[in-house]
């Protein structure tokens, strides 16, 4: 198996409290990874230190085996990494179709000021809204939207970045089973058109359906790594974090 | 006649500031209270190489918004790191400087004194030196940076201004340098205020440190808030209230011991309705 991403005893403290601790995990390219473990695990804290959120204290993080010492979080873009937000963060006063366009869009300030967004932009930008059906929404306010639209809209800016390693902290909480099966079926095409995915989650359905891998973090730490079936049936993880 | 040609010049003047406020504040939502101070070193610029070095106002309405815009990059380059509040305070304490260097420096600037006798603008053999000549000259700049006003804000830059004022952290994750951005509007928005500086100087023919105070940028503040955050054409309706209503409540006729006492307290008034009753502005689709 070939990693596109590994960390190598990763520390991340917030006041004395190790949020993550010495952690070293693999995530297999072109895969979707799934990572579980109780709340305050250290998930969301191993996204931001990979999204260049909030730097790591200590340890080592390589993409694609060359080690980034500084993740600038601006530097995502160029390493093909993007994510999405547990607390759903969009650009609230802004219209769907910005929200997406604003991803599509020049980077330099200079080349964008003298840019408005090309045919090609508003074609790709309309594709993505189809694909998760807010095409109809696309002159509301993303603030106007719906919790389940505004997830999708996440997921939407996602598929804008086109990235290469996708980071999706728990897409599903609180979503309708209709609209889960639609981001299911989105995640999986990633999956095939060769991205290499990381899914938070706690549905223990949906990571058997999805997932060929799995990584079970407890306060901060490794617990088990490797088949999702295997995983999932190994005492220490019953005990942990299931606790039957 | 002459009256309504002295009112669209000023219109003009706080247009010009009102839109620069507007995209700093507004599009981008950085809180700065350095306004008057960019305003401040357009005016002084005009009045000290005027009069000093006999600059003429048409080469001095190109050089000054390139000096307020390399002092903006300077300042703004150190004040990066500050955020919201953090960022309105650093902003106060570089106004606060520049009102002191402006009555201290008295070699320059005459301090307290201010400078007077700065010339009219002489343009092709012309000199604009009545209202009603001088008219053109500020709307001629005016309609410039309302060009450029749009042009920012219907760009992909613009947008990316918008998605900076909504979730800086957010939009860095997707690959934008936010500070860049930051520190390039804020340059723009201090060259901006400079244009109107220059006009003021030139029109009033006389600049003192008084003139540039915390007042002043809370005004533009008041422009912003009221015409509705965000928006180009709110700032221009902010500018035309604030700069008319003082004007028909003179002609109210309040003795003028009280009136300026009246003014203050008309702007407060309707400072705290709007917060009440409106608080995204007349025109207002969004909050800070």
């Amino acid at each position: 198996m070939k990693y596109i991403l590994e960390t190598k005893n990763l520390v991340k403290s917030f006041g004395g409290v190790h949020a993550v601790d010495h952690l070293s995990i693999n995530i297999p390219e072109k895969m979707i990874t799934g990572l579980v473990g109780p709340n305050g695990s250290g998930k969301t804290t191993l996204i931001n230190m990979l999204s260049g959120f909030s730097p790591h204290n200590s340890g080592e993080i390589f993409f694609s085996d060359v080690e980034r010492k500084k993740i600038m979080p601006w530097e995502n873009q160029v390493y093909g990494i993007t994510r999405t937000f547990q607390q759903v963060r969009l650009f609230d006063q802004m219209s769907v179709l910005d929200n997406i366009l604003v991803i599509l869009t020049e980077r330099a300030p200079f080349y964008a000021l003298f840019e408005r967004h090309s045919g090609y932009h508003l074609k790709c930008a309309e594709d993505i809204l189809k694909k998760i059906d807010l095409y109809e929404k696309r002159f509301h306010n993303a603030a106007d939207l719906s919790y389940g639209q505004r997830k999708l809209l996440e997921i939407g800016r996602v598929l804008a970045m086109d990235a290469n390693i996708i980071l999706f902290d728990e897409p599903f909480a609180g979503l309708f089973p209709e609209v889960i099966k639609k981001i299911e079926k989105i995640v999986l095409n990633l999956k095939q058109e060769g991205k290499s995915v990381v899914l938070v989650e706690h549905n223990m359905a949906i990571i058997r359906k999805l997932c060929d891998h799995l990584i079970v973090m407890d306060a901060g730490k490794l617990l088990a790594e490797g088949h999702p079936e295997k995983v999932l049936s190994e005492k220490i993880v019953l005990e942990a974090y299931l606790g039957e | 006649m002459e009256y309504i040609f002295h009112i669209l010049i000023l219109l003009s003047i706080y247009g010009i500031l009102a839109l620069a406020q507007n995209l700093v504040m507004g599009g981008t939502g950085l809180l700065t209270i350095a306004g008057a101070a960019f305003y401040g070193i357009g005016a002084y610029v005009a009045a000290i190489l005027a009069t000093k070095f006999g600059w003429s106002i048409m080469a001095i309405l190109l050089i000054a918004p390139i000096i307020a815009g390399l002092i903006a990059f300077l300042v703004g380059a150190s004040f990066a790191r500050f955020r919201d509040d953090y960022f309105m305070l650093a902003t106060l304490g570089f106004l606060m400087i520049f009102n002191t260097v402006a009555k201290n420096w008295e070699t320059f600037t005459n301090g307290s004194f201010g400078i007077a006798g700065i010339p009219k603008p002489y343009i092709l053999g012309f000199t604009l030196d009545m209202p009603m000549t001088f008219v053109v000259l500020a709307i001629f700049i005016l309609i410039i940076v309302v060009t450029v006003s749009y042009l920012i804000s219907r760009s992909s830059f613009g947008r990316a201004l918008n998605a900076i004022r909504e979730d800086e952290d957010a939009l860095q994750i997707f690959g934008y340098q936010t500070s860049r951005y930051k520190l390039m509007i804020f340059t723009i928005g201090a060259a901006f205020s400079a244009l109107g500086g220059v006009l003021f100087a030139s029109y009033i023919t006389f600049v003192d440190p008084n003139l540039f105070t915390v007042n002043e940028s809370i005004l533009l503040w008041a422009m912003v808030i009221l015409g509705g955050i965000g928006r180009n054409r709110g700032a221009l309706i902010g500018a035309l209230f604030l700069v008319i209503i003082p004007e028909i409540l003179r002609f109210i006729g309040f003795p003028t011991e009280f009136a300026g006492l009246m003014r203050q307290c008309i702007y407060g008034l309707l400072l705290v309705l709007l917060m009440l009753y409106q608080p995204r502005g007349i025109l207002g689709k969004y909050r800070l």
